[in-house]
């Protein structure tokens, strides 16, 4: 609970994090909120060289919509989504997720870039991205690149950001269909780690049929998933139950969740499959209570 | 003028804003010139053989002091650690454990070297760099595969790994189940659970060689009995060896014995001349603080269709871990307390303790009794399912009503009102229409349960005619009240508080027995500089038999100061009157002394022939009997059938703990036991692989420990029936919400699945459990 040593540095621009990061590469970390970070260093998991803190970088922070976009600052804390209420109608996922990450005082510190560059196969944030369909702009000293969210994360802990990138902001896009999502999280306590959650966001055209699916399952592999057969189901169909309880089972099988103290691999297959059903019908209720 | 009828009054606790407001003194605030730092290197085998050690690496590291194995120590530390006899005088092996490993690591976190260092950081540093040669061995985890002839042994000088085997028979068994119209057998499980503190043990040593004298300040719940040990061990005579203790952060029981590392920083301070400091980091507290329960009972009931209870047979099996707890086979207290609140004609009990590769358990908070309470609250609920009759009724028809009672084994229940407070509660949840409810809502596909839990239990620990011969130990307090010549009051105590509110509560008895402002009365304890020798706070002891040595040392100078009032009244002692700390002669009221000026005299000048000065007095009290606290708490649940999870819709308890000398915190210490017993009922779970014995839960980010979020609001109410075993007519409040809750829950979630013909469900009632046995049930 006490870790190595290590350097310390919080630049005021992100050129001089950029430049930092180039030169020292694996052997620095960047330190955004820190609720993942410091305790893998207490508990001398990570040893890093030097930690570059982005916490006096402007312009990393906040929501905003343009251009069919909603973007958020990489640096941008959970509490702050939870907060984000003009959010709601639009993409309702990440309003209902936000809540359901950890407690207040890692909500209040915690950023949602750094958590989904920590790539943790728990972190809420991946399956939520993977449902609405995000993008992530990195930045380098070489330069700046959009990775979509689909293919972003590659396995525990590890993601396609190069260890000279920083992440600076997520875009979402938001189309003019009636959409409607939520995300459902089995926990075993408040501020623990999701067993199984799963993050669901749904679009209807004109004629009612569901336009788009995004469809992301968090804690059943080993990074966040997207149900990629379950959306390609939906899309086209108009909403039933019969549709619903098809695509929640594509979503299920999609999973693949390992045995632990959270329980066995059945059991959160099946976990999953249940709350793809169940979200997917507040989702689709909600698209439908919507306006265009 | 005294604030009359402290004793009863909702006050706040006067040590609240203190520790809110960050003026706390813990251990990790107690810093000394010159101090070092301890880190211990564990062993991450659960059973090894040490080879060797190469500690080169670590002494060569930056502001490394010294690095010190099993080998430094020899010659240093003199002694064993204690082991007890609670209940088991005739204990089959009592493996002696030295506070460090030399040849052989038998748990997972044993300590095999320290590291002392300037700073915590460098200890940790050069912990790294010690090289331990491990020659990794059999680890022995299952209890009864461990009972075996021919199993792998814990420790390999051991003959086998049976640490007692005991038996309590009581009336004749086979006569009891003769007469049954039905037997049910059950085996139910109490998991280990992690005593968790808010603070973390840790201590700091300061021996100081010239004058063989030591300072040890540590968090513990018996300064004393570490004084008696550790300074025992080390060869400094109790005059010598203060031991210290500030505020604790909670001890739930893993904070009442002297502990390895005690010994290691003293010893570690005589070996390098400086104080050492170690503070117990979380991942430490999980592997190397004694763990609770850790137990399987197999259970047989006899009983009659009518709900009339006859025999019951059980057998505890007990996991020691690898060393015996100093008080492990307390928990054997459970075999003598199976009964519960009912009559019955036999109980046939035996308690086999077996060592297993991990860490030793020892009591948590309830220690014996929550085990005893889940068994029998399960097996009534067994019956009353088998036979199809109401729960509430099965328990109704077998309470014990005559009191005193003297149960099964000979233990005297002292008084009680079990229907009372079953009633109580019944009507406070409004429990026929909660059964209506669960009728709608099961037609709907929803799955709610009702769960009764209703207990007696022991504490008060405890007369010397009962302790003595069950623990070598005569668990008696002590108090010294002493009566400044202003007239304001010191009481030392040898009880100790972590997170009790003795300073508040005690002041409140002092406060009415003296009639002196509450205000003016400071209570002292937590060092044995300055307080009477005394066995510490455990077993919801400190209020019934602290208390009342308390009391003793206030009749006391009660009776010194009438005498004084006497003298300056020249008036017979006879004919003084004492009303509300007013000395006063009969019939003339209106001329009184405060107790603060027969003080001032006391000290003075022409005192009555043969009097001595001051006004201050010490006692011991031995109680003539445990004092026996009951009462009855209702839990709803939910249980969500696809996914197993649970929710707890009320939680009604109805307690009596006999006279209340602070409600408010008669219903804090509720609140908390409450929350510790729903907690071991869904949540908590100390894991360790069973091929390898690592702990699986090593952080909290493993081990749960529930938040106030997954509390639901505790709708708290008492009988009071006042307890004949001492003045005060108190009884104990510390752990009776753990003992009642966890089998509350249990239960609730039984009822609750009872459509799919689950009859029993262990703890902790994780989700995945339940969901597995839905889905089994429907196949």
């Amino acid at each position: 609970m006490f870790p190595a040593a290590f350097d310390y540095t919080a630049p005021g621009a992100l050129d001089e994090v950029l430049s930092l990061l180039s030169q020292h590469g694996d052997d620095a970390k960047v330190l955004a909120g820190g609720q993942s970070l410091i305790p893998l260093l207490k508990l001398r998991f990570a040893a890093p060289v030097i930690l570059v803190d982005i916490g006096r970088v402007d312009g990393l922070e906040g929501i905003r919509r343009e251009n069919g976009h909603v973007r958020i600052g990489a640096r941008t804390r959970h509490r702050d989504v939870e907060s984000a209420t003009e959010l709601r109608g639009t993409l309702d996922v990440l309003l209902d997720a936000a809540p359901l990450i950890s407690d207040p005082l890692i909500r209040n510190m915690g950023t949602v870039g750094g958590s989904i560059c920590h790539a943790d196969p728990a972190g809420d944030w991946g399956a939520v991205m993977l449902a609405v369909g995000a993008e992530f702009v990195v930045k380098s000293a070489s330069g700046e690149r959009v990775l979509p969210a689909a293919g972003f994360f590659e396995g525990p802990f590890t993601t396609g950001l190069r260890s000279d990138e920083v992440m600076t902001e997520i875009r979402i896009p938001v189309g003019s269909g009636r959409s409607g999502g939520t995300y459902l999280k089995l926990e075993r306590k408040v501020g623990d780690f999701a067993s199984v959650a799963t993050a669901v966001h749904v679009v209807l055209g004109g004629d009612g049929r569901i336009a788009a699916a995004g469809i992301g399952l968090c804690a059943v592999g080993a990074h966040s998933i997207k149900a990629t057969a379950a959306e390609a189901a939906l899309v086209g169909q108009a909403p039933s139950d019969e549709l619903i309880a098809e695509a929640a089972r594509l979503a299920g099988d999609a999973a693949e969740p390992k045995a632990d103290i959270r329980g066995s691999a059945e059991y959160k297959r099946d976990v999953a499959r249940v709350f793809v059903q169940r979200g997917l019908h507040t989702a689709i209720n909600r698209a439908q209570g919507a306006t265009a | 003028m005294a604030v009359t009828s402290m004793i009863g009054a909702r006050i706040q606790r006067r040590e609240d804003p203190k520790l809110i407001t960050g003026h706390g003194n813990f251990i990790d605030d107690v810093s000394l010139v010159n101090m070092a730092h301890m880190s211990v290197v564990r062993s991450p085998h659960a059973h090894a053989r040490i080879r060797s050690i190469d500690t080169s690496r670590a002494l060569a590291s930056k502001g490394v002091v010294a690095v010190l194995t099993a080998a430094d120590f020899k010659g240093v530390i003199l002694g064993p650690l204690p082991v007890t006899n609670s209940f088991v005088a005739d204990k089959k092996q009592v493996p002696e454990q030295f506070p460090i490993a030399a040849e052989e690591a038998v748990y997972a976190g044993e300590p095999v070297a320290v590291v002392i260092a300037d700073d915590r950081y460098l200890a940790d540093d050069a912990a790294q760099l010690v090289s331990v040669d491990y020659e990794p061995l059999p680890a022995v985890m299952d209890l009864e595969k461990a009972m075996e002839p021919g199993s792998p042994l814990v420790k390999s000088d051991r003959p086998d790994n049976i640490g007692w085997d005991a038996a309590f028979p009581a009336g004749d068994i086979d006569a009891a189940f003769a007469e049954a119209d039905f037997v049910l057998k059950e085996r139910i499980g109490q998991q280990r659970v992690f005593p968790t503190a808010m603070e973390t043990r840790g201590c700091v040593a300061d021996y100081v060689p010239y004058d063989n004298r030591c300072t040890l300040w540590t968090s513990t719940q018996v300064p004393h009995f570490i004084r008696l040990f550790v300074g025992g061990a080390l060869g400094v005579p109790e005059s010598q060896f203060r031991v210290v203790s500030h505020d604790v952060g909670g001890g739930f029981g893993a904070k009442l014995r002297p502990y390895p590392e005690e010994y290691l920083a003293t010893a570690a301070s005589k070996i390098t001349e400086r104080p050492v400091k170690w503070i117990e980091d979380r991942t430490e507290s999980l592997q190397a603080t004694t763990h609770g329960r850790g137990q399987i009972f197999d259970v047989e009931v006899a009983a009659k269709r009518d709900g009339t209870l006859l025999g019951l047979k059980f057998t505890q099996l007990l996991d020691i871990g690898a060393y015996h707890g100093v008080f492990s086979a307390f928990q054997v207290v459970a075999c003598l307390l199976g009964g519960g609140c009912y009559e019955w004609k036999a109980i046939n009990a035996r308690s086999i303790g077996i060592f297993t590769n991990r860490m030793s358990t020892d009591p948590y908070r309830g220690a014996g009794r929550p085990e005893a309470t889940h068994l029998v609250e399960r097996v009534v609920d067994l019956v009353a399912r088998e036979i199809g009759m109401d729960p509430a009724e099965v328990r109704r028809k077998n309470f014990i009503t005559a009191f005193p009672h003297t149960n099964n084994f000979g233990l005297v229940y002292d008084s009680g009102e079990y229907e009372k407070s079953l009633d109580r509660a019944m009507a406070n949840i409004d429990y026929p229409a909660l059964r209506k409810r669960q009728e709608e809502l099961r037609a709907q596909g929803r799955y709610t349960g009702i769960g009764f839990s209703t207990y007696v239990e022991i504490c008060g620990l405890g007369p010397s005619s009962a302790t003595a011969p069950a623990a070598g130990i005569a668990l008696v307090e002590s108090s010294m009240v002493r009566v400044h010549p202003a007239g304001s009051v010191t009481v030392s105590v040898g009880t100790h508080a972590h997170g009790q509110s003795h300073e508040t509560t005690f002041a409140q008895i002092v406060a009415d027995t003296l009639g002196v402002p509450y205000d003016s009365v400071e209570i002292r304890h937590g060092d044995t500089g300055d307080t009477p020798f005394g066995y510490g706070t455990y077993g919801s002891r400190s209020l019934a038999v602290g208390g009342m040595a308390i009391m003793a040392s206030c009749h006391k100078v009660v009776e010194k100061a009438k005498k004084l009032a006497a003298h300056a009244f020249e008036a017979s002692e006879e004919d003084i009157v004492v009303d509300h700390g007013r000395y006063f002669v009969r019939g003339n009221p209106g001329e009184a002394k405060a107790l603060a000026e027969l003080a001032f005299a006391s000290y003075g000048a022409g005192l009555p022939e043969g009097m001595e000065h001051g006004l201050e007095a010490v006692s011991y009290f031995d109680p003539p009997n445990f004092v026996w606290p009951f009462g009855c708490h209702i839990c709803a649940v939910e249980v969500d059938p696809e996914t197993g999870a649970v929710s707890i819709d009320r939680y009604v308890a109805v307690d009596d703990c006999g006279n209340v000398i602070n409600p408010m915190v008669v219903d804090g210490q509720l609140h908390g036991g409450i929350a510790q017993g729903i907690s071991q009922a869904l949540f908590e779970e100390v894991q360790y692989d069973d091929a390898t014995g690592q702990m699986l839960t090593g952080t909290m980010l493993d081990y749960l420990i529930p938040t106030m979020a997954e509390m639901p609001h505790f709708e708290l109410d008492r009988t009071v029936t006042p307890s004949p075993t001492n003045e005060l007519g108190v009884k104990g409040i510390g752990e009776a919400g753990t003992i009642a809750s966890s089998i509350a829950v249990i239960n609730a979630i039984t009822d609750a699945l009872a459509p799919f013909g689950i009859k029993h469900v262990e703890m902790p009632a994780r989700p995945d459990r339940l969901w597995s046995m839905i889905k089994e049930a429907r196949a």
